[in-house]
C-alpha cells in the first residue's frame, strides 16, 4: 500500500492509492473509483450514468441536471492525474440510449476535450447498447489487455482470461461501535475485479446481497471501500449486510 | 342576553334532546348563533363536553331547515366537510351521527371518504355528493386537485376541523390551510368551525379558521370557550424502591404500577416509545399472576392486530392497554377509568390531553398517576404536576407553512384547472401559515414545480406545467396529474420493513429460511441495519431473534431467551417542552421547593450542592472532571435532546479546534456530556479555553454549516422534504421489489443540490425544517442567548451526582462526533491488529 505525493508524478509515478494482481497483471485502485492499468498507461471508469438527471426528467421528475457535470469533472481530475494514452468506460456511460444525443453543448465539448490525445473505448451497458451519439471513440461489447477482459457484466470466465467488469455498483458495509459506514467499493477474488460506479448520481448494490453469488462463490472476495485519499481493504467476512 | 334554545331548535330537536332527558348545552347553543349568523368559530371544550354534537348541530339544523331535495330541483353540493386527523374518527363519527339523524328522521345524507374508500363509491360520492362528509386532509387535497372540485363545493355551507390542535402544527395543517383557502374562494361564504382542546395561544387557531387579510393585522374567529370541568386528580406513583439514576424502563414500578390496576376498572398506560411500550407490556405480563387481560397497541402493529385490541377495548373485555402516542387521539372509550403515564411527561398540554382520555365525563375528575423512570423524571413529574394545577398549557407555536407543502398544492390546483400565479399566490396569502409569503419566493415554487427550478434551465421541454400566452399555468400532459394524486400528503413514513415470523435456522444451520410465516407488524429500516444474524430484540411484545433480510421483510423467530441483546430505547419524539424546563430548572435552582421531592431525589441535590454546585434558573452549570485517563466536560441546560445534540456535535469541533482531542459526546433531555483526551478543567483554569468563547452563539454560523454539510440528520430531512414537493416519487407497496439500490438515493440528490445549488427552494424548505425540527436551532439559540454571560464553571476531582445519569447514558445511546473515515480507518486497523498480534 503507497501514497503517492502529486510531485512524484513528473518522476514517472502516478498517483495510485492501492496496488494489486490480478490473474498476474499489476493494476492501480483509485478513490475515486477508477482503475489504473500502468503497464498499458490505461484509465478504466464503470458505470458512468451521464444523462441520469434528464433522464428522470423527461418523466417528470425533475432531478438536479449536475450530474453530469460533476462526474465529467471528477473525471477529468482522474484524467489529469494519470495522463492516460487509454480511457475505457465500462459501460452505462449514459443513462439510457438516449442520453448522448441530450448531451448539452458545454458538456460534450468537455467531454470531446478529455478525449483529445488519447484513445477512447466505449464499452456497451445494459443502459446504453449502442455507439454514443457524435462523440469520438470506438464502441465495442468487450476488448483485452494484458490479458485482461474488458466488459460490463461480469461473466463465466474462459480459462486462462481474468475480467475486469462494472454493472453491479458493489457497495461495501462495515460496523463498528454499533454504526456503520457503507461506500462504494471495487471487489475482486484476484481473477476478477468489479468497479464501482463513477457516475456522482448512481447508487450501490451491498456486496453481501444474494445477487453477488454467482459473480463471487461462497463469499471469496475482498473489497475496498472508497476513502478520502485512501482505499480500506476488508475482507468479505468483515463486512455486513444491508 | 341569548335567544332562548326554542328559537335556535326546530322542533324535532327539542323533542329528541327532551326524550333523552338531556338539556342542549350553552356552548351547543352559543355555537349554533353564531354560526347562523355566518361566523366561522373555534370552540375550546374539554373532552366529554359533547364537542362533536356542538360541532354539527349548526349543520344539522340548516339542513333540516332546507329540506329535502324535490325532484327537478337543482343538483346540490356538499353541504357540510368534516375533516379529522385519523380515518378511524372519521369513521366512528360517522357511525355516532346516524343515531340522532334516523331518531330525529332528519333529511340528511352522511357519508365517509378516506383511503379505504372503494373506488366506485368515490366515483358516485363526485356524481351525487352527500350532504355532509367525512373525510382527511390528503382527501381534501385530493378532491381539490379534480376538475370538477368547483362543481363538488359550490353550494359548501360549513367545514368542521376536528382535533384542530393536532392538525396546525404539522404539515398537514398546512396542506389543509391552502386547501381550506381554495374552498372559501369556491365557496365565498364558507363558514369554518374549529374543534380544540386548551392550547396555549387560543389566537393561532382563530386565525387559522378565517381568511387573512394582506396587511399585518390578523383576522380572528369567533372563540367559544367552555372551561374544564373537575380538576384531575394526578399523583406520583409512590415507591419504596430505589430510584434509578438514568434509563427509561421503570422496571422499579412494576409492582406499584401491577397494584394499581388491579384497583381499577381500565387503564390507559402512555409510553414515550415503542419500545419501552414493548419492554413494559412484557415485564407486566411476566408478574401478571391474576392473568389480568392486558394489551398492546402501538403504530408498528400490524393493522389487523391493532382494530382487534381497539375492539375488545371497546367492548370493555380488557383491563389495561400499554399504548404510545398512537392512542393520544381518538375513538372515544368511556370505561377508562385511570390513565397512567410512565416516563417524562414532556410537556404540560400533552399530559392533559392524556389524562383526557380517562373519564369522558366533565363532571368527574379524571384520574391519573404519573411514573417517573429515572430521577431526573421525578423532577420533570413534579414539574407538570405544578403545571396543570396552574392550568398551564405549552402546545408549541404554529409556524411558517411548507416551502414543500406549497410546491404540492400549486401542482394540484394545476391539475383542477389552468391558474393564474398573481390570482394564487393571493389566495395563499389569505391561509394563515403562509400570510408571510413574499411573492418571489412563491414564484421560485411555481418555477419548481414546472421544471425543478434549477438556474440552469435545461428542463424546459420536459416541463411539468406550461404557461399560455394569456399567462396561465396549465400542466403539460395528464400524466402530471396521475403523479400527484400518487404523491399527495404530507406523512413521508421512514422506510419500512415488513417483520415476518418463520422458523429459526439457529439449530440446523443449514436449512433454508421458511417461507410464508405470520407478519407481525413493520419496523423502521434504520434498525434493522444495525442488528446482525442472531440478534434479539423485542417486538410485538416478544423478544424475537433476527434471521436475515429478504427483499423488503425482515424475518425473525421466536426464541426462548428472555432478555434482548439489542436495547432499542431512541429517545422519545417529542423534547421536553420549554415552558417545562423553564420549571425544571427553577425547582433545581430554589432548594426550598424541594420539599415535595421524595427523600433519595433531595439527598442526591444535596450531595451535588455539597460537592459542585447546583444549576441556576436562567445560567448554565459547566463541570469538568478526570476519570479514567479521559477528561469530560458535563453541561446542564435542560433544553431537550435535539438542541443538546446540535451542541454538542458543535462544541465538539470547536474543542477540536481548540486542541482539546474531543472523542465524542452523549446527550439526554436534561445535560450532555463532552470527553475526550485534552485536559479541559486546565485548560478553563489556565485561560487557554474560554467557555463563554465556546458556548458563544456564532457557532450558529461557520460551524453549523460545515456540520450541515454532512449532517445524515439534513439528509433525513431532506428526503421527506424532496417526496412532499415531488421532487421525488414515493415509495409504494409492490413498486419497491425492483431493488432498493435502484431508487435514487436522496443522499445523492442532496449531495448534489448542495454543492450546486445552495440556495435552491426546497433546500431552504429542508433547512427551515431542520431548524424547528431534528436540529432544533431555535431551541439552541434561546439556550445560548439565555446563558450568555451566566456560564459557571466548577472543575470537580470526579463525577458530581447530577452529571451521573447522563454519564450513564454513554454506551446505551448512540455516541456522536465520530467521523465516518475515522471509524473505517478504525475497523481496517483492527484487521490490521489482528494480523499482527
Amino acid at each position: 500500500m503507497r501514497l503517492f505525493a502529486a510531485t512524484q508524478k513528473s518522476r514517472g509515478f502516478v498517483p495510485v492509492c492501492h496496488d494489486l494482481s490480478i490473474a498476474g497483471t499489476l493494476v492501480g485502485l483509485h478513490d475515486s473509483g477508477a482503475m489504473w492499468l500502468p503497464d498499458e498507461h490505461t484509465l478504466v471508469v464503470a458505470d458512468l450514468h451521464l444523462e441520469k438527471a434528464s433522464s428522470f426528467a423527461r418523466r417528470g421528475v425533475m432531478l438536479p441536471p449536475y450530474d453530469t457535470g460533476a462526474t465529467l469533472e471528477k473525471l477529468a481530475e482522474a484524467i489529469d492525474a494519470f495522463e492516460p494514452r487509454r480511457v475505457i468506460a465500462l459501460g452505462d456511460s449514459f443513462h439510457d440510449r438516449n442520453g448522448s444525443d441530450r448531451l448539452p453543448a458545454a458538456y460534450r465539448a468537455m467531454l470531446t476535450t478529455l478525449q483529445l490525445g488519447r484513445e477512447w473505448i466505449w464499452v456497451t451497458g445494459n443502459h446504453d447498447p449502442i455507439a454514443p451519439v457524435g462523440l469520438c471513440g470506438e464502441t465495442v461489447e468487450e476488448v483485452s489487455f494484458a490479458g485482461l477482459a474488458f466488459r460490463h457484466e461480469p461473466r463465466a470466465l474462459a480459462e486462462g482470461f481474468a475480467e475486469v467488469a462494472g454493472h453491479l455498483h458493489p457497495a461495501g458495509k462495515v460496523r463498528r461501535y454499533g454504526r456503520s459506514v457503507r461506500r462504494p467499493c471495487f471487489a475482486t477474488n484476484g481473477e476478477r475485479l468489479v468497479l464501482p460506479a463513477f457516475g456522482v448520481l448512481t447508487g450501490g448494490l451491498n456486496v453481501l446481497d444474494p445477487a453477488w453469488e454467482s459473480v463471487f462463490p461462497a463469499r471469496r472476495f475482498s473489497a475496498f471501500l472508497l476513502g478520502e485519499g485512501r482505499l480500506y481493504p476488508f475482507t468479505a467476512s468483515k463486512l455486513v449486510s444491508d | 342576553m341569548h335567544a332562548p334554545a326554542d328559537d335556535l331548535l326546530p322542533q324535532a330537536f327539542q323533542t329528541w334532546f327532551a326524550s333523552r332527558g338531556w338539556a342542549p348545552r350553552a356552548h351547543q347553543l352559543d355555537l349554533l348563533r353564531l354560526t347562523e349568523s355566518g361566523h366561522s368559530t373555534l370552540l375550546i371544550a374539554p373532552t366529554g363536553a359533547g364537542k362533536t354534537l356542538a360541532g354539527f348541530l349548526p349543520s344539522l339544523v340548516s339542513l333540516t331547515k332546507r329540506g329535502r331535495t324535490k325532484p327537478g330541483m337543482a343538483r346540490r353540493g356538499i353541504h357540510t366537510l368534516y375533516i379529522s386527523p385519523l380515518k378511524a374518527l372519521a369513521v366512528d363519527i360517522a357511525r355516532n351521527l346516524e343515531a340522532p339523524v334516523s331518531e330525529m328522521g332528519l333529511p340528511v345524507t352522511v357519508e365517509t371518504r378516506t383511503g379505504d374508500t372503494p373506488a366506485h363509491k368515490r366515483q358516485r360520492q363526485k356524481q351525487a355528493p352527500p350532504d355532509i362528509l367525512l373525510t382527511t386532509p390528503e382527501q381534501v387535497a385530493l378532491l381539490l386537485s379534480d376538475p370538477a372540485a368547483a362543481r363538488m363545493f359550490d353550494n359548501l355551507d360549513t367545514i368542521i376541523l376536528d382535533e384542530l390542535h393536532a392538525l396546525v402544527t404539522s404539515k398537514r395543517g398546512d396542506l389543509l390551510s391552502l386547501g381550506l383557502a381554495r374552498l372559501r374562494r369556491i365557496a365565498p361564504g364558507l363558514k369554518a368551525i374549529g374543534l380544540s382542546a386548551t392550547v396555549a395561544e387560543p389566537d393561532d387557531l382563530r386565525a387559522y379558521l378565517v381568511a387573512q387579510p394582506a396587511e399585518e393585522t390578523r383576522l380572528l374567529a369567533e372563540l367559544v370557550k367552555v372551561d374544564g370541568g373537575a380538576t384531575p386528580d394526578i399523583s406520583i406513583l409512590e415507591t419504596a424502591e430505589r430510584l434509578p439514576w438514568s434509563g427509561h424502563t421503570a422496571r422499579y414500578a412494576l409492582a406499584g404500577l401491577y397494584r394499581v390496576l388491579k384497583e381499577h376498572r381500565t387503564t390507559l398506560i402512555f409510553v414515550n416509545t415503542r419500545s419501552q411500550a414493548e419492554m413494559l407490556f412484557q415485564e407486566l405480563w411476566r408478574i401478571n399472576d391474576d392473568n389480568l387481560p392486558i394489551a398492546l397497541h402501538h403504530g408498528s402493529l400490524d393493522v389487523g392486530q391493532r382494530r382487534k385490541v381497539e375492539a375488545a377495548m371497546a367492548a370493555g373485555s380488557l383491563r389495561a392497554i400499554v399504548c404510545t402516542s398512537s392512542l393520544d387521539l381518538g375513538i372515544d372509550w368511556g370505561d377508562v377509568d385511570l390513565v397512567v403515564n410512565v416516563g417524562a411527561p414532556k410537556g404540560a398540554s400533552r399530559l392533559a390531553q392524556r389524562i383526557g382520555r380517562a373519564n369522558h365525563r366533565m363532571d368527574e375528575p379524571s384520574k391519573a398517576i404519573l411514573v417517573p423512570a429515572n430521577r431526573f423524571e421525578v423532577i420533570e413529574c413534579q414539574a407538570a404536576l405544578a403545571a396543570s394545577k396552574a392550568g398551564a398549557q405549552d402546545t408549541p407555536p404554529l409556524r411558517d407553512g411548507g416551502l414543500d407543502v406549497l410546491a404540492q398544492h400549486v401542482l394540484g390546483m394545476a391539475c383542477a384547472a389552468p391558474f393564474f400565479p398573481e390570482e394564487l399566490y393571493f389566495e395563499v396569502l389569505s391561509a394563515e401559515p403562509y400570510r408571510r409569503l413574499d411573492r418571489a419566493t412563491f414564484d421560485r415554487i411555481v418555477d419548481f414545480v414546472a421544471t425543478g427550478g434549477y438556474a440552469l434551465k435545461t428542463y424546459e421541454r420536459y416541463a411539468r406545467l406550461r404557461k399560455a400566452a394569456d399567462g396561465s399555468y396549465r400542466i403539460s400532459h395528464p400524466r402530471v396529474a396521475q403523479q400527484y394524486r400518487l404523491n399527495v400528503g404530507t406523512i413521508v413514513e421512514a422506510p419500512m420493513l415488513k417483520v415476518r415470523l418463520v422458523r429459526s435456522r439457529a439449530a440446523g444451520r443449514q436449512s433454508p429460511l421458511g417461507r410464508g410465516g405470520r407478519p407481525l407488524g413493520e419496523i423502521e429500516e434504520w434498525f434493522v441495519e444495525q442488528l446482525s444474524l442472531g440478534d434479539t430484540f423485542l417486538f410485538a411484545g416478544e423478544v424475537l431473534r433476527f434471521e436475515g433480510i429478504r427483499e423488503n421483510e425482515a424475518y425473525v423467530s421466536r426464541t426462548r431467551s428472555e432478555t434482548p441483546q439489542i436495547p432499542s430505547y431512541q429517545g422519545g419524539k417529542f423534547p421536553l417542552s420549554t415552558y417545562l424546563a423553564d420549571r425544571v430548572r427553577h425547582m433545581l435552582a430554589e432548594p426550598e421547593s424541594w420539599g415535595q421531592l421524595p427523600d433519595q431525589v433531595r439527598e442526591w441535590l444535596e450531595i451535588q450542592r455539597h460537592r459542585s454546585k447546583l444549576p441556576t434558573a436562567d445560567g448554565l452549570l459547566v463541570e469538568t472532571f478526570p476519570r479514567a485517563g479521559k477528561h469530560y466536560m458535563v453541561a446542564y441546560p435542560f433544553d431537550g435532546r435535539l438542541a443538546h445534540q446540535t451542541l454538542g456535535m458543535l462544541l465538539t469541533r470547536r474543542l477540536e479546534r481548540a486542541g482539546a482531542r474531543p472523542l465524542g459526546f452523549v446527550a439526554n433531555d436534561y445535560a450532555l456530556a463532552v470527553w475526550g483526551l485534552g485536559d479541559l478543567s486546565a485548560m478553563i483554569l489556565q485561560g487557554r479555553l474560554s467557555l463563554d468563547e465556546l458556548f458563544d452563539a456564532d457557532m450558529l454560523g461557520d460551524d453549523l454549516d460545515a456540520w450541515l454539510a454532512s449532517s445524515s440528520l439534513l439528509k433525513r430531512t431532506f428526503r421527506s422534504c424532496a417526496v412532499i414537493a415531488g421532487l421525488i416519487e414515493r415509495r409504494h407497496p409492490g413498486k419497491e421489489k425492483t431493488g432498493r439500490q435502484v431508487t435514487v438515493s436522496s443522499d445523492l440528490i442532496y449531495d448534489v443540490l448542495r454543492s450546486h445549488e445552495p440556495d435552491h427552494v426546497l433546500l431552504r424548505a429542508t433547512w427551515h425544517d431542520a431548524a424547528t425540527g431534528l436540529l432544533d436551532i431555535l431551541r439552541l439559540n434561546e439556550l445560548l442567548s439565555r446563558t450568555h454571560g451566566r456560564i459557571t464553571h466548577t472543575a470537580l476531582a470526579r463525577v458530581s451526582p447530577l452529571a451521573v445519569p447522563v454519564m450513564l447514558e454513554i454506551g446505551r445511546e448512540p455516541v456522536y462526533g465520530e467521523a465516518q473515515e475515522a471509524l473505517l480507518a478504525g475497523a481496517a486497523d483492527d484487521l490490521i491488529g489482528e494480523a499482527m498480534g
